[in-house]
């Protein structure tokens, strides 16, 4: 075998595991789901395949609020991780010195434990007459009406919290491989610390930029739990809906049909994302 | 180095000012045309799986067992295995340290190994987990499984799921069986199903923070609590007592029902007295403070008031109460259906119901284990307690739940409520 | 050069606040595991200290049991999803071929895909093929999910890996395999760890997926969200504190490894 036919296959080799194992167990059974959302029926009866496309339209136009919601819901708690995990990630990888992995995994513990404690954890600390809000009510610093739970402020924080491992460990990643001296080389070229943080360690940090944002916008986008336990009567995001059409209601098609918008945009944003920031992955397909 | 440059927010202003630096180790570009090509290939395959769909998904009709067939002399056939696999919900029956005690007496008594699977989070994921499975003409490996009235109950009957009981072997349940749980409007004549616990859903309310006299279901649309009220956001629990408010007896109602329903609903919601549509977190919500008076099943809050919320108070409105049921029965493809039957029996003694129900705190379905635990067990609490043991005035005023004619109905419910929990 | 005050006090400090908010909830598990519950049944309302619940952490067997699948199944899913991600992200991010654009896409899909639609087409293809649902079937699931999160977190690190240092080592003779163990995996190994890590977290927190293709296997998530019905036993905090306290007597222990090879160097 010559050597260039070697290196040819070389990464055919590499993502074979990765490729059977994603094809059998995930690429497989979703495809079915294009066909599922084209079918009209309904449980008992079976459904059929009717070429139903109008099906994509009319799941867009019925719950237009809750994919608007949604991308709201998840572009505000994505914006505020980023910003918050950031400078943690930063000191970590530049300052943590042996005890880089400890805060990396100190940070990470909360999330072993499962999200039914957590939750009732911050729904106990949260509570209107609680340890946060009754303590700020009784020396009268907020109104005796205010409440946190049951609002989008609630979703949006239980998203944040539940965001923030997932933004860190790919900050961190991209940011601890950054040699010293480039940042030192670019002191030479920078005046001000403003400018190497803007020219050099910004632009090197971008993969995990990228990588944060795909993992926290992707998930919290498509989140359900968020909104059915901490949410109030109107914030109800894409992933509720999903949830109950499909397991509730059995409505495959059109939990089908808006698995399939939700996934398309997303993809589509992240292709945005990917074009404006010139970050690898997508924008380097799109060019 | 001097302050804040490095504080400035990494995306919004991120366009890099040098993305040749940002692209420059990077390895070689790729086209637009190899990303067209990769999308079309997804597409291709995508076709191709719909290709193979293209005959649909089979209903669940007719994929039990067929009308005529003679389960008599099938009963009369079958005999006894030695072991049965029960699907219940977690802590549905008595503990202790070293499992359960009824369920260790039976296998003692009767030589059964009962193989106990605390599997069941919910109706429906439990239902959407074993519909394809019985749809497939495949066992789903349980003998007896516990679900409550509702929905997927009534497809595990109409699609002819359930193997119909055999009621020569369960004298117990004759015999002692409370008169309320008999005979129930989603299965007459208890063909395919026997309650396991049930419960009442009216209303809770906290006294501390509510002065006056709760009695009605009108009083969750109080503007006096607005943004304090707890709803359910199960759209069976929600739709019922929207109609119960307005006096409409559920069981018998009729679309246009439900619409008057759903408009008393959306202005309880649009008027913010709504606090918030609660899966069962409601009553912690109500235990915290955060809501006074929400809809509420009796067992959580005679549970709430043994662990010490003294202030709350379960209520039987004057409308009535949604009484539901969560049954056993057995699944068609059971492999150890005499060894299930056997269990129905035990259960339904009163010493054995008297120490699952002491534990678990629903109604019972059987009243004479109230002496055994108020003497025997020694619980006087749980003995006494009205949501425990209802009293003839309250049984009087238990209402039945809709039981959906067919897929168009329940389809034309969901529709209407689901809609107003999820906004 | 003198240390700027922001470096030296405000971003450390910021960093043990976030710390401090991540840790929160679990102070609140901590404490009410030790609040005494009469009934067997969790409570917010303060019952008095005990620490009973400690010493019957595993009075109910099913709940322990549900706790051991979960752990082994996040172990073994993160094990698998690590040995399989590693090189599908080396290739994606590091190799030039057809397929390439397909790859990237499946992996965005796998993580925008909803859980309940993955979970529901899985079951499909389980019952389809006659698998019998149980642990194989949920590991074979959180591996699925656990792959897409492994690489996207390999990817931010690999891409501009400098090259030539594995080509250094293929000129030298070593073979790509070779290379590969030798140069590239020491260098992404912080990389490798974090990606670890997340899809170990994630797999113990998954529900919605597994709640489809447990058959008659509990996990943790299951088993607690299924109590809620009847009331959480006070175990639930008690192990949810044992699994804490465990990840911190790892923690020290690193501490404690890194000062002695600090020293020791």
């Amino acid at each position: 075998m010559s050597t260039k036919l070697r290196t040819a296959v070389v990464p055919y080799l590499l993502s074979l595991p990765a490729a059977v194992w994603l094809g059998a167990f995930f690429v497989l059974p979703l495809l079915t789901i294009l066909g599922v959302s084209l079918m009209t029926g309904n449980s008992i009866d079976g459904f059929t395949l009717t070429w139903n496309f109008s099906i994509f339209g009319d799941a867009i136009s019925t719950y237009a609020t809750q994919f608007g919601r949604s991308f709201l819901y998840g572009g505000i708690s994505t914006a505020v991780a980023l910003v918050a995990m950031y400078p943690v990630a930063y000191w970590i990888a530049f300052h943590g010195g042996r005890f880089k992995s400890v805060l990396l995994f100190l940070l990470l513990l909360p999330f072993f434990v499962s999200f039914v404690i957590r939750i009732l954890a911050w729904q106990f600390i949260l509570a209107d007459d609680g340890i946060v809000l009754g303590a700020l009510k009784s020396i009268g610093l907020i109104p005796d009406q205010t409440h946190v739970l049951s609002t989008p402020f609630a979703v949006v924080a239980g998203l944040t919290y539940d965001a923030l491992p997932f933004m860190l460990l790919p900050l961190y990643v991209a940011l601890q491989r950054i040699d010293q001296s480039h940042v030192e080389a670019a002191a030479d070229l920078y005046a001000t610390a403003a400018d190497r943080f803007r020219s050099v360690i910004l632009p090197l940090s971008a993969p995990g930029i990228y990588a944060g944002i795909v993992l926290v916008a992707i998930t919290n986008i498509g989140d359900y739990l968020s909104a059915s336990i901490l949410g109030g009567p109107s914030t109800t995001m894409i992933g509720n809906i999903i949830q109950t059409q499909y397991v509730n209601n059995a409505n495959y098609p059109i939990a089908s049909a808006l698995a399939l918008i939700l996934m398309v945009t997303l993809m589509l944003a992240m292709a945005v994302y990917a074009r404006v920031f010139g970050t690898r992955t997508l924008q380097e397909h799109i060019g | 180095m001097t302050g804040n440059g490095e504080q400035v927010p990494a995306s919004p202003a991120g366009r890099p000012a040098r993305p040749d630096l940002l692209r420059g180790l990077t390895e070689p570009r790729y086209s637009r045309r190899r990303f067209v090509r990769g999308a079309a290939g997804l597409l291709a395959a995508g076709s191709l799986a719909g290709a193979l769909s293209a005959c649909g998904i089979a209903g669940t009709r007719d994929t039990g067992w067929k009308d005529g067939f003679d389960w008599e002399s099938w009963w009369s056939e079958q005999s006894k295995q030695g072991t049965f696999d029960f699907a219940n919900w977690p802590l549905y029956i008595d503990r202790t340290k070293d499992g359960s005690p009824t369920l260790n007496d039976f296998s003692e008594k009767y030589g059964i190994t009962v193989n106990y699977l605390p599997v069941i989070q919910d109706n429906a994921s439990f239902f959407a987990q074993i519909s394809p499975v019985l749809q497939a003409g495949q066992s789903i490996g349980y003998d007896m499984v516990v679900i409550s009235n509702g929905w997927q109950l009534t497809q595990m009957i109409k699609n002819h799921w359930l193997i119909p009981l055999d009621h020569s072997r369960m004298p117990n349940f004759e015999r002692y069986a409370a008169q309320s749980i008999r005979s129930p409007n989603y299965d007459p004549g208890n063909k395919f199903t026997v309650t396991w616990q049930s419960g009442i859903t009216g209303i809770a309310y906290d006294t501390t923070s509510i002065d006056r006299e709760i009695d009605s279901f009108k009083d969750l649309w109080d503007p006096a609590f607005a943004g304090k009220v707890g709803m359910m956001a199960d759209d069976t629990e929600l739709g019922s007592i929207g109609m119960l408010a307005l006096g409409i007896e559920p069981k018998t109602s009729t679309p246009a029902d439900w619409e008057r329903a759903a408009d008393l609903l959306r202005k309880q919601r649009d008027a913010g007295i709504v606090r918030q549509y609660y899966d069962q977190s409601y009553i912690k919500a109500l235990q915290q403070g955060d809501t006074w008076i929400s809809m509420a099943w009796s067992g959580d809050v005679f549970q709430a008031q043994l662990s010490g919320n003294k202030n709350l108070k379960f209520v039987v409105p004057k409308e009535g109460v949604m009484f539901w049921q969560d049954n056993c029965m057995i699944p068609y493809h059971a492999a150890h259906p005499v060894d299930a039957m056997m269990w129905i029996d035990y259960f339904y003694r009163p010493e054995v119901q008297a120490l699952i129900t002491d534990w678990v705190n629903y109604i019972s379905p059987v009243p004479d284990a109230k002496p055994i635990i108020a003497d025997k067990l020694d619980d006087p609490t749980v003995a006494n307690s009205p949501l425990v043991f209802p009293t003839p005035d309250m049984e009087r005023k238990f209402v039945a739940y809709y039981d959906p004619t067919g897929v168009e109905a329940q389809l034309k419910w969901t529709s209407i409520f689901d809609p107003i929990i999820q906004s | 050069m003198r240390v700027p005050l922001w470096k030296r006090a405000i971003l450390p400090s910021y960093v043990f606040l976030v710390l401090a908010v991540t840790l929160v909830p679990i102070i609140v598990m901590i404490v009410y595991s030790l609040n005494d519950a009469p009934h067997g049944r969790l409570s917010f309302s303060w019952q008095g200290f005990t620490t009973e619940w400690y010493r019957e952490l595993f009075a109910i067997p099913d709940l322990t049991s549900a706790l051991v699948t979960s752990l082994e199944i996040a172990a073994l899913s993160t094990v698998i999803a690590v040995a399989i991600g590693t090189p599908a992200a080396i290739a994606l991010a590091r190799h030039r071929f057809r397929g390439r654009a397909v790859g990237d896409l499946v992996i965005l899909a796998d993580i925008a895909a909803p859980s309940v639609v993955v979970g529901a087409s899985l079951l499909g293809l389980f019952v389809y093929l006659g698998v019998s649902r149980g642990f194989g079937t949920i590991l074979i699931a959180h591996v699925a999910f656990n792959v897409a999160f492994v690489v996207i977190v390999l990817q931010s690190r690999l891409q501009d890996l400098d090259p030539s240092l594995s080509e250094a080592a293929r000129d030298l003779g070593s073979s790509p395999l070779n290379a590969f163990w030798l140069v590239t995996v020491p260098v992404i190994f912080p990389a490798i760890l974090s990606a670890a890590l997340l899809a170990a977290a994630l797999s113990i927190d998954d529900f919605i997926i597994t709640s489809f293709v447990n058959g008659q296997t509990l996990t943790f998530p299951l088993w607690v969200y299924g109590s809620v019905k009847v009331g959480i036993p006070p175990q639930v905090f008690a192990m949810g504190t044992v699994i804490f306290l465990a990840g911190v007597a790892i923690a020290v222990a690193g501490v404690v490894n890194a000062r002695r090879s600090a020293t020791a160097s």
